[in-house]
């Protein structure tokens, strides 16, 4: 046994999530490549990124504390609204609202997190949905404010008063959406393999066990829960900030059912299975929606279904192995 | 320190008419050795469980170093230096044994919370899991995860998650059980190697552990204290060799 470098094997184990893989800055690079390549495609780029997005932060909840949510359209909707309100109010520049929104939006996980502490993933499927209804209703009849069944309309300013996110900057919209994105995916990579990061895992994979070791279950997960929602927040806020509207809709179920598939399509636990689920569920939505414009939510739902039957595997879990693969055979031929 | 490491006073727990606990003081010295058997559903688990704070109380109380910590939650006990294994492995399956370690220790020291820095950057607690992993033989294991270890290493690093608390105080809730005859060395010379100034409190079935291990055994029947005392006197004990050791056949 090398005795002399066991610490530094120890180290370098646990940091080895902190190397960036070739795999990874591909997969960054090609989605600014696209944004480049397919200025026509731009809305959806960013429909996509913003989708990834809300998907990263269930999968904060769902993939790595193991909180079961149907309803984390609560903190989607609060950030949209909050990032319309605070627009209307005449605070012109969008990094500030999308920051204040998603604080706001963070703030309410927190608050609605003690709800999910107790009971069973059934209880926590309840309140998570309750309390997205709830939200929902209170915007529809807030008129005053949220403008109701109406909706509110923004027209977002240049981000740093340089760049124009509205119509006509499409492509520095999904580039602006790209940025906060990638900057709150760095920051979950940190998180997750921090001590904080092993705790909330830790208390996933076995609470009883966590607890006698002295993690105290309760701060944590409100914690996380938190955290998840500020970036559900500022994924609304973009919402709101680069397609210049939020309606009532933002709270609907559909939007918290939407993501869990997308996160489940992607593989929960491992951060990007968000992003390629979110990629792969409205890729597939739009090129069938196009082609069949009648009966295309039959179209989504049979590759869900044979997804799950055959495979039982994420796609992320495909690319990653055939990636491993081509990388594999390209280090063969270059030896 | 004049006050016992562990103790309880009146100890006793009812579910329903069962009396699970039923008036059990017992007074652990620092660095004891002691064994508490006893035949099936004789109260082991609900006392541990009661020492640990997984249950409550009916009546009674718990104290570590003289004070009264019988209100306090489990995770709070742990920090005042209260360990436990568990009889049934409690592990995290998809974490590695160096990352389970790095978070027993981390919490510990109180860094749990941070949420900015890789656990890995944590020098002190990446030495100290280095050396634990190296007393229980887990290191060429580390990085695997800890479903797909052996039964008998997975029980090494039960053991090896309570000491990385640094308890005061450990309970070991039959750590031979299931380990298969050929693995079980490494569980007797864990236990040895234990450090001399934990107090050890072992809950068994096997006989031939518990005489070999401890020091003082106290005997629980339906929930009751029988008797304590040396292991030379328990086995000698006609009473108990009639509720226990004659059932379970060891002479």
């Amino acid at each position: 046994m090398s005795a002399i470098a066991a610490p530094d094997r120890v180290a370098a184990h646990l940091n080895r999530g902190g190397r960036w893989r070739p795999f990874e800055i591909a997969f960054w690079l090609a989605i600014v490549a696209l944004i480049f390549a397919l200025p026509s495609r731009a809305l959806l780029i960013n429909e996509i990124l913003l989708a990834g997005l809300f998907a990263l932060s269930l999968d904060l909840v769902l993939g790595y504390a193991g909180i079961v949510s149907l309803g984390q359209a609560a903190f989607f909707g609060t950030g949209a609204y909050a990032a319309g309100i605070i627009a209307t109010l005449g605070v012109a520049e969008p990094l500030i609202g999308l920051v204040l929104a998603s604080v706001i939006a963070g703030l309410l996980g927190l608050i609605t997190a003690p709800l999910l502490l107790r009971g069973s993933d059934l209880t926590r499927l309840m309140v998570t949905l309750g309390v997205a209804l709830l939200l929902g209703e209170l915007a529809n009849r807030n008129e005053w404010i949220t403008g109701g069944a109406d909706g509110l309309s923004l027209a977002a300013k240049p981000v740093l008063g340089l760049f124009p996110i509205d119509f006509t900057g499409q492509r520095n919209a999904s580039l602006y959406s790209l940025a906060v994105l990638f900057a709150l995916f760095v920051a979950a990579r940190r998180l997750v393999q921090s001590p904080f990061g092993l705790s909330v895992r830790a208390l996933k994979e076995n609470p009883l066990r966590a607890n006698a070791l002295g993690v105290s279950a309760a701060r944590r997960l409100i914690a996380i829960y938190g955290i998840a929602a500020a970036y559900a927040g500022a994924s609304g806020a973009l919402v709101a900030q680069t397609t210049g509207l939020v309606s009532l809709d933002v709270f609907d179920f559909h939007r918290s059912a939407d993501v869990m598939l997308m996160l489940i399509i992607g593989g929960p636990g491992y951060l990007y299975g968000g992003l390629i689920g979110a990629a792969f569920f409205i890729a597939l939505k739009d090129g069938v929606a196009s082609a069949t414009p009648e009966y295309w939510e039959f179209w989504i739902g049979l590759p869900l279904v044979v997804l799950v039957l055959v495979g039982r595997e994420r796609i992320g879990g495909f690319i990653a192995r055939w990636a491993r693969r081509a990388a594999l055979l390209a280090m063969r031929g270059a030896a | 320190m004049n006050a016992p490491a562990l103790e309880t006073r009146g100890l006793s727990r009812r579910f329903g008419g069962l009396i699970a606990s039923d008036n059990v003081s017992l007074k652990l010295e620092r660095g004891a050795r002691h064994a508490l058997i006893g035949p099936n559903g004789a109260g082991k688990t609900t006392l541990v469980n009661l020492l640990t704070g997984t249950l409550r109380p009916s009546a009674g109380a718990v104290l570590l170093d003289g004070e009264d910590v019988t209100g306090l939650a489990s995770h709070a006990r742990v920090r005042r230096g209260l360990a436990r294994t568990f009889q049934i492995n409690q592990l995290f399956g998809n974490l590695t044994p160096a990352e389970s370690l790095c978070l027993a220790i981390g919490e510990r020291l109180g860094h749990g919370g941070r949420a900015l820095v890789s656990a890995g950057q944590d020098k002190a607690v990446v030495l100290e899991a280095t050396e634990l992993l190296e007393r229980f033989g887990l290191t060429d294991a580390m990085d695997q995860k800890t479903r797909r270890l052996a039964y008998g290493k997975q029980r090494l690093l039960e053991i090896a998650l309570a000491l990385a608390c640094r308890p005061r105080v450990l309970l070991l809730d039959e750590p031979a059980a299931g380990v298969p005859e050929n693995e079980r060395a490494d569980i007797l010379a864990a236990l040895a190697a234990l450090p001399a100034d934990v107090t050890i409190l072992l809950i068994e079935h096997d006989m031939d552990l518990v005489f070999r291990f401890a020091r003082r055994i106290s005997v629980l029947v339906a929930g009751r204290l029988l008797m304590e005392g040396e292991p030379k006197q328990v086995a000698a004990d006609p009473q108990v060799r009639a509720v226990y050791l004659g059932e379970s056949g060891h002479d």
